[in-house]
């Protein structure tokens, strides 16, 4: 069995591009699991956010699933094809991935001197 | 989270830097319960005997100091959660207590509808939000410790979101990585679990202990697929209902493997290491469920009973096409935990002046398996331990940063570059494979040698120098980065297995089956000299090639 996503990527700046990646899927499987496929069968420099893998638990994989707001990893995987964007009103970082962590939780490089590199101490 | 507030109470300033957002990737968000301590409110209880019933479980090999400290603390830090507003499930004005595989007496704590986990998040994370003294900061994953004459002075991170190196400068360290589940196939991690804290260890000088033992969990989810919910889910359902477990001939079999094995205690309920060895054994013997484990089944209680007990769960269940009164869930063994890990003094102190350790990162506290319950109180007491012990020394110690500390790192940073490689993302999957393979719960001499050719493979096909395909969140980058750390923690665990000649605990040899406590009631170390895996049994070295 077959499912396509079709996927929103680039970065700020850019204009977005919509690729659509045929993965193979069973029945059960998430959006998470198709998008983890994809990267290991097809294009491994796809973005997106996740960390506990379908738990439910760590909430990072917020994304558009066919303009609704959605975890990837609740969302079940399905034949035919699936539309994914970043989210829309947080700022986009690359593909799907977009700044959700709180301000006061990141890096502000800016305030650092360095160029090129960031310092913190 | 617990030893960053620990070092500010104790008056040092602190960066928590987490490769995820802050408190959501990691062990302790997915957990679902329970958390063990001898509180004494359930049933009269003291801390020695939960001590005895850990160092039962740990085979002959816990480190005394290390369980001891986490038993005798452990109320301590459970009560200071419930000061927090944590939540602990009630009963008759008393903190309830329930009673899991390997304790003596109801003993472990919990938030009721399998949430103890990401409670225990959210409530540290609260306690984060609240302090000045915490600079917390995401999307930095730690790629080296910076080191200036032997002692660790600060860190070298990857900034995800921009690509960008970014050197830390601290006085003193403290790895909060958690475990390294990540290298098998089915594991109940979060995606950053693949060892980095050990290998961050062992390339500052640190050295790794007990770094065989990969715990199992015996009944993680298998089938029908669930998504949004966390594989090890049913082991509170078998605590509160009492759950069946079935071979494919829907007969029980637990008994079995309790009565006839040389290694059971005896008792009915059988430990983990022995759940996973019975339903192993089960299905290599034809005997297993259609997705290759065993049934878990609740047909014999009530409807009504089940819902009582977890009812929002229930519904959960139920959207995922599982009704538990009428249908029996597939299980099996799943890398769950590591009893392995970085070694450390009383003071949670590597042997690297300045580098600490923390929770699941540090090893030696379990032996050979960990009693059930363990893990988060483990978290909490060494947490706290830590924390305390960077704050001392920080206060006490000039501040030794020199950029040249963090030049490796940051070099090997500047030489990612775009080129032919393999997929990196199915890279890992390979690794996790192998692992499965050739280095899970059961292992040979010539599964272990396959395991290490692979690895030896793999680490010539990913190379030295990091890949990448972007600037800025570069899921190649990171993947090679991640695989620079997981290959070299997989040999440090392919390592000492093969050297262990014998079964105990996690680590069951299938051709050296049985304990061999004459020769084998020992510790294996592990260190990195010179770029080659030494592994150290009570003082004898073998080096990593040695041991082969």
């Amino acid at each position: 069995m077959k499912a396509t996503l079709a996927i929103q990527r680039g970065i700020p700046g850019e204009a977005p591009l919509v690729q659509s990646f045929d993965v193979t899927f069973e029945p059960g499987q998430s959006v998470l699991d198709g998008l983890r496929v994809l990267r290991r069968e097809s294009d491994p420099s796809l973005a997106f956010r996740f960390a506990c893998i379908n738990a439910n638990a760590c909430k990072e994989c917020m994304m558009l699933i066919d303009g609704k707001v959605d975890y990837a990893c609740t969302v079940r995987l399905k034949e035919g094809v699936t539309t994914l964007a970043p989210l829309p009103k947080k700022a986009l970082i690359r593909d799907l991935v977009t700044e959700i962590a709180p301000p006061d939780e990141r890096l502000q490089l800016s305030s650092f001197s360095i160029p090129q590199d960031g310092a913190v101490s | 989270m617990y030893a960053a507030l620990e070092a500010e109470r104790a008056g040092a300033s602190v960066i928590l830097a987490d490769r995820s957002l802050i408190g959501r990737g990691g062990a302790t968000v997915m957990a679902q319960m329970t958390v063990a301590a001898a509180l004494g409110e359930q049933t009269p209880d003291h801390w020695e005997n939960h001590l005895a019933d850990t160092l039962a479980a740990g085979r002959g090999l816990c480190d005394e100091r290390l369980a001891a400290l986490v038993c005798e603390d452990g109320p301590r830090r459970i009560r200071q959660m419930d000061s927090w507003k944590i939540g602990w499930a009630r009963e008759d004005n008393h903190i309830k207590q329930a009673q899991a595989p390997g304790h003596d007496r109801p003993r472990c704590v919990y938030v009721d509808f399998l949430s103890t986990g990401p409670a225990v998040s959210r409530t540290l994370r609260t306690r984060l939000n609240g302090s000045s003294g915490v600079r917390r900061i995401g999307d930095l994953a730690i790629v080296d410790i910076a080191l200036h004459d032997g002692e660790a002075v600060g860190a070298t991170a990857l900034h995800l979101t921009t690509g960008r190196a970014v050197t830390i400068a601290a006085k003193a360290v403290v790895i909060a990585t958690g475990g390294l589940t990540r290298l098998y196939s089915r594991n109940s991690a979060s995606s950053n679990m693949g060892g980095d804290g050990y290998a961050l260890a062992l390339r500052a000088g640190a050295e790794l202990i007990d770094m065989e033992f990969v715990q199992f969990f015996p009944i993680g989810h298998l089938a029908p697929r669930l998504v949004g919910m966390d594989p090890i889910m049913w082991d509170p359902f078998r605590y509160k209902l009492g759950g069946k477990l079935l071979n494919g001939e829907m007969r029980e079999f637990e008994g079995d493997y309790a009565t006839r094995d040389q290694r059971s205690d005896g008792k009915y309920v059988l430990t983990r290491d022995l759940a996973t060895y019975a339903i192993s054994k089960e299905v290599e013997a034809g005997r297993g469920s259609p997705a290759g484990g065993a049934y878990l089944s609740f047909r014999h209680v009530p409807e009504v009973e089940i819902r009582r007990a977890f009812g929002p769960v229930v519904d959960r269940l139920a959207a995922n096409g599982i009704d538990l009164a009428r249908q029996p869930v597939e299980v099996s063994p799943i890398a769950h935990y590591h009893m392995g890990g970085i070694r450390v003094d009383d003071k949670l102190e590597t042997r690297v002046p300045g580098l600490y350790a923390c929770g699941e990162a540090v090893g030696g506290a379990n032996g050979a398996n960990r009693l059930s319950g363990n893990a988060i109180t483990e978290a909490f007491v060494f947490g706290a331990r830590a924390g305390h012990s960077a704050a001392n020394r920080a206060l006490n110690t000039a501040d030794a940063w020199t950029a040249e500390a963090a030049r490796p790192a940051v070099d090997l940073l500047r030489s990612a570059k775009r080129r032919d490689a393999p997929n990196m993302a199915a890279s890992v999957l390979e690794l996790q494979g192998l692992m499965s393979e050739k280095a899970g719960p059961f292992r040979s001499e010539a599964s272990l040698r396959e395991a290490v050719g692979g690895l030896e493979r793999l680490t010539r096909e990913v190379g030295e120098t990091p890949v990448s395909s972007a600037n800025g969140f570069d899921p190649v980058l990171v993947d090679s980065l991640d695989l620079r750390n997981m290959l070299l923690v997989a040999q440090s665990v392919v390592f000492p297995a093969l050297a262990r000649t014998e079964s105990r605990g996690a680590h069951q040899r299938e051709d050296y089956p049985g304990l061999d406590e004459g020769a084998w009631r020992i510790n294996q170390i592990v260190a990195l000299t010179e770029g080659r895996i030494d592994v150290r049994q009570s003082g004898r070295l073998l080096q990593g090639r040695d041991a082969i």
